[in-house]
C-alpha cells in the first residue's frame, strides 16, 4: 500500500483546515456497530433472525451469502434505512436510528444521480454538510483525482463506463467523510479486471480514513482479500464470523490458512 | 495513481449525430410539409373540387391571407391575441406550479393520497370546458372563469404525470442522499424533483395543448376579446376567410408555446442518455469474457430488487420534432 500515504496526502494538503489534518493522521476514528439478538427485514419479510453481530471500529468486515440470504437487508439496516423488527441495533453503543452522513452507503450501481456531472455527485454530501461552494469543488475535485477520475470530472454518469461510475460512488460515499462505509455488492457487475483494479483502489483510498467498512458481496475471493473478518449468512442466520488470515494481501492467496478458511466459506455457501 | 488504473471504458465522448440528417436540412423537409399542404388546400378550393367533400364554399388561401394581412394591420388582432396569451400563460402556470406541487404530495404522502386522492380522481373525469357554468357561477367576472377553465385543463395531466414520475424513481437515489444526512427537503429538491422533470415534462406538454383547446373553447362560449371569441363572431356573420385566419392564428400560438414547453424540458432534461449518441445507456458492454472465478451479476437479494436506471423515463421523451 504504499501508494496509499501519496493519495491521503494529495487530500491532506487540499487544506480544509483542523478536520481534515486531524482526520489523515487520527485514524481510528471508525464507529462500532454492533446488532444483538436483532431480526432484520420488513414485516412481511422477516430476512435474517436473530443476528449477533459487532463490528469494530475501523476494521473491514466482509459478509458474504447466497443471494436472497438478506445481505442487502442486514446493510440497509445497518444504515438506519430499515429499523430492526427486534433486537438492537447500536452505534458507539447508543441506539441507532435513521440514517445519517455517519454512515454512508455505496451500492451495487446507477446510485450516481445521472442528472449531475461526476463532480456534482461528489459535491453532494459536502453541500449538505453545509461546505460552501468553491470548498466543495477543491474537495470534490481533489476526491475525483483520487480515485482517478480527474478529467472525467464534468462528465455526466451515462457518458463513462461502469466502473469509472462505481469510483465516482466511491468518491462520493467518502467525501461526506463518514465513520462507516457500506458497501452493498459495490463491484458485482463488473468485469474481472476491473474488478481486481477497484479492490486495490477501496484498499487504497480507504487507508488512512479509519472508516469502519462493511463489505457485502457474493463472492468469496473478494471477501476473503478485503475483509479483516469475514462473516457468513445463510438460511435467514448469521451463521459464522470468522478471523481473515493475511487480509489485503495479494500474494497470500494460497497461504495455507486462508485456503483452509476459503475450503470452509464454500462449504457453508454450499450448504 | 497507477497508470493502469487509468480511466477504462469506451470513449466517453462519442460522436454526436453520426448518422443524422443534418439539421438545416430537415428544417426544410418540415417547411416543404406545410407548403405541400397549403398548396393542396389552394389547389382543392380554387378549382371548387366536390367530391363527396365539399371544397367550392371553402376559401382559398389567398382569401384567407388576405383577409389576415387586414386584421394583422389592424388594432384588434393583437389584442385578441394578448388576451388570449394572457389567460393561457396564466393558467397554464398555476396549473404547472400546483400540478406538480400536489402530484409530489400525493406520491409521497400517504396522508396526502387518502385526503385528495378521492377528490381528485372524481373532478378528473370532468372536461375542463364543462366546467363553464361553474366557473360563471364561482368567479366574479368571465376573465377568471376563463383563466380557472384553462388552469383545470392542464392541471391533471401534470398532476398525474408528475405522481407517475415521482412514484418511479429509483429508491437508490433517495436512500444514497438520507445516507449522506439529506433530510426530506434535500430529497425533495436534489431528487424528487430533478429525477421526476422527464416525466413532469411530459405532463407539461399535454398540458399546454388540453389548455389551448380549452382557452379558444371557453372564450367562445363565454369570452369577450380574444382569438376564440373573433373566430366565433367571424363564424356568426358568415365570415369564412376570418374564421381561418382565427384557426391559423390558434394554430401557430398552440405550436410556439408547445414548442416552447418542448425546449424548456429538452434544456432542463438534458442529462438523459439519448439513443443517438452512442454508447449510453450501458456504455460497459464490450466486456472481456470473464473468468469463470466471476460469477454472473447476482440478483439482489428480497425487497432491495430494483430496476436500473437505464433508460429509465425514456418514455416521457417523446421526440416530437419542433
Amino acid at each position: 500500500m504504499s501508494t496509499s500515504s501519496d493519495t491521503r496526502g494529495t487530500h491532506g494538503t487540499q487544506g480544509t483546515g483542523g478536520t481534515q489534518g486531524a482526520h489523515g493522521t487520527q485514524g481510528g476514528q471508525g464507529t462500532r456497530l454492533s446488532l444483538h439478538a436483532a431480526d432484520l427485514g420488513r414485516p412481511d419479510a422477516v430476512a435474517l433472525t436473530d443476528v449477533e453481530l459487532d463490528v469494530a471500529p475501523g476494521e473491514i468486515l466482509t459478509v458474504v451469502g447466497p443471494s436472497g440470504c438478506g445481505k442487502s437487508t442486514l446493510l440497509r439496516t445497518l444504515a438506519g434505512l430499515l429499523p430492526p423488527l427486534d433486537g438492537r441495533l447500536a452505534q458507539d453503543g447508543r441506539p441507532l436510528v435513521g440514517p445519517s452522513a455517519d454512515r454512508a452507503l455505496v451500492f451495487q450501481e446507477d446510485a450516481l444521480l445521472p442528472w449531475r456531472t461526476l463532480r456534482a455527485n461528489v459535491e453532494l454530501p459536502l453541500a449538505i454538510r453545509g461546505l460552501p461552494r468553491a470548498e466543495r469543488r477543491t474537495q470534490a475535485e481533489a476526491w475525483l483525482a483520487g480515485v482517478g477520475l480527474a478529467e472525467y470530472a464534468r462528465q455526466l454518469p451515462h457518458r463513462v463506463s461502469g466502473g469509472q461510475r462505481q469510483r465516482a460512488q466511491l468518491a462520493r460515499a467518502l467525501a461526506g467523510r463518514p465513520r462507516a462505509v457500506l458497501m452493498d455488492e459495490p463491484f458485482g457487475a463488473l468485469d474481472a479486471q476491473t474488478r481486481a483494479g477497484m479492490q486495490d483502489l477501496l484498499v487504497e483510498v480507504l487507508a488512512g480514513t479509519g472508516a469502519t467498512v462493511v463489505f457485502v458481496t457474493h463472492d468469496v475471493d473478494e471477501a476473503l482479500f478485503l475483509g479483516d473478518r469475514v462473516a457468513l449468512l445463510g438460511a435467514g442466520r448469521l451463521t459464522a464470523v470468522r478471523a481473515v488470515p493475511h487480509p489485503r494481501d495479494r500474494a497470500a492467496h494460497d497461504a495455507p490458512a486462508l485456503a483452509a478458511l476459503r475450503h470452509e466459506v464454500l462449504a457453508s455457501l454450499a450448504s | 495513481m497507477t497508470a493502469d488504473r487509468a480511466p477504462t471504458g469506451p470513449g466517453s465522448r462519442p460522436a454526436r449525430r453520426r448518422n443524422r440528417p443534418r439539421p438545416a436540412a430537415r428544417y426544410a423537409l418540415r417547411a416543404l410539409a406545410l407548403l405541400a399542404v397549403l398548396a393542396l388546400w389552394q389547389a382543392l378550393t380554387s378549382l371548387d373540387v366536390d367530391l363527396w367533400l365539399r371544397f367550392s364554399q371553402f376559401p382559398t388561401v389567398t382569401d384567407v391571407a388576405h383577409a389576415f394581412a387586414d386584421r394583422v394591420s389592424g388594432p384588434d388582432y393583437w389584442t385578441d391575441l394578448a388576451d388570449s396569451l394572457t389567460r393561457i400563460v396564466t393558467g397554464f402556470l398555476l396549473a404547472a406550479v400546483l400540478g406538480v406541487a400536489v402530484g409530489v404530495l400525493i406520491a409521497r404522502s400517504r396522508l396526502a393520497e387518502d385526503l385528495l386522492g378521492p377528490v381528485l380522481e372524481v373532478i378528473r373525469p370532468i372536461p375542463a370546458i364543462a366546467l363553464v357554468p361553474v366557473a360563471i357561477l364561482l368567479f366574479p367576472s368571465n376573465e377568471q372563469g376563463i383563466v380557472f377553465i384553462t388552469f383545470t385543463a392542464a392541471f391533471f395531466p401534470v398532476l398525474v404525470s408528475t405522481r407517475h414520475a415521482v412514484r418511479a424513481l429509483t429508491p437508490v437515489w433517495e436512500e444514497a442522499v438520507r445516507t449522506m444526512g439529506g433530510g426530506r427537503w434535500r430529497v425533495l429538491a436534489s431528487v424528487v424533483l430533478p429525477g421526476a422533470l422527464p416525466g413532469i415534462f411530459g405532463g407539461l406538454s399535454v398540458g399546454i395543448g388540453v389548455s389551448w383547446i380549452c382557452v379558444i373553447s371557453a372564450e367562445m362560449i363565454s369570452g369577450q376579446y380574444g382569438v376564440g371569441y373573433r373566430t366565433w363572431q367571424d363564424y356568426t356573420i358568415v365570415n369564412y376567410p376570418g374564421v381561418f385566419v382565427g384557426m391559423a392564428t390558434i394554430g401557430v400560438l398552440g405550436w410556439l408555446t408547445s414548442t416552447a414547453v418542448e425546449l424548456m424540458g429538452r434544456r432542463l432534461t438534458h442529462w438523459l442518455p439519448r439513443t443517438s449518441d452512442a454508447p449510453a445507456p450501458r456504455p460497459r458492454l464490450p466486456r472481456p469474457t470473464p473468468a469463470s472465478s466471476v460469477p454472473a451479476p447476482a440478483p439482489r437479494d428480497g425487497a432491495a430488487d430494483r430496476p436500473g436506471t437505464g433508460p429509465k423515463p425514456e418514455e416521457a421523451r417523446d421526440e416530437h420534432l419542433v
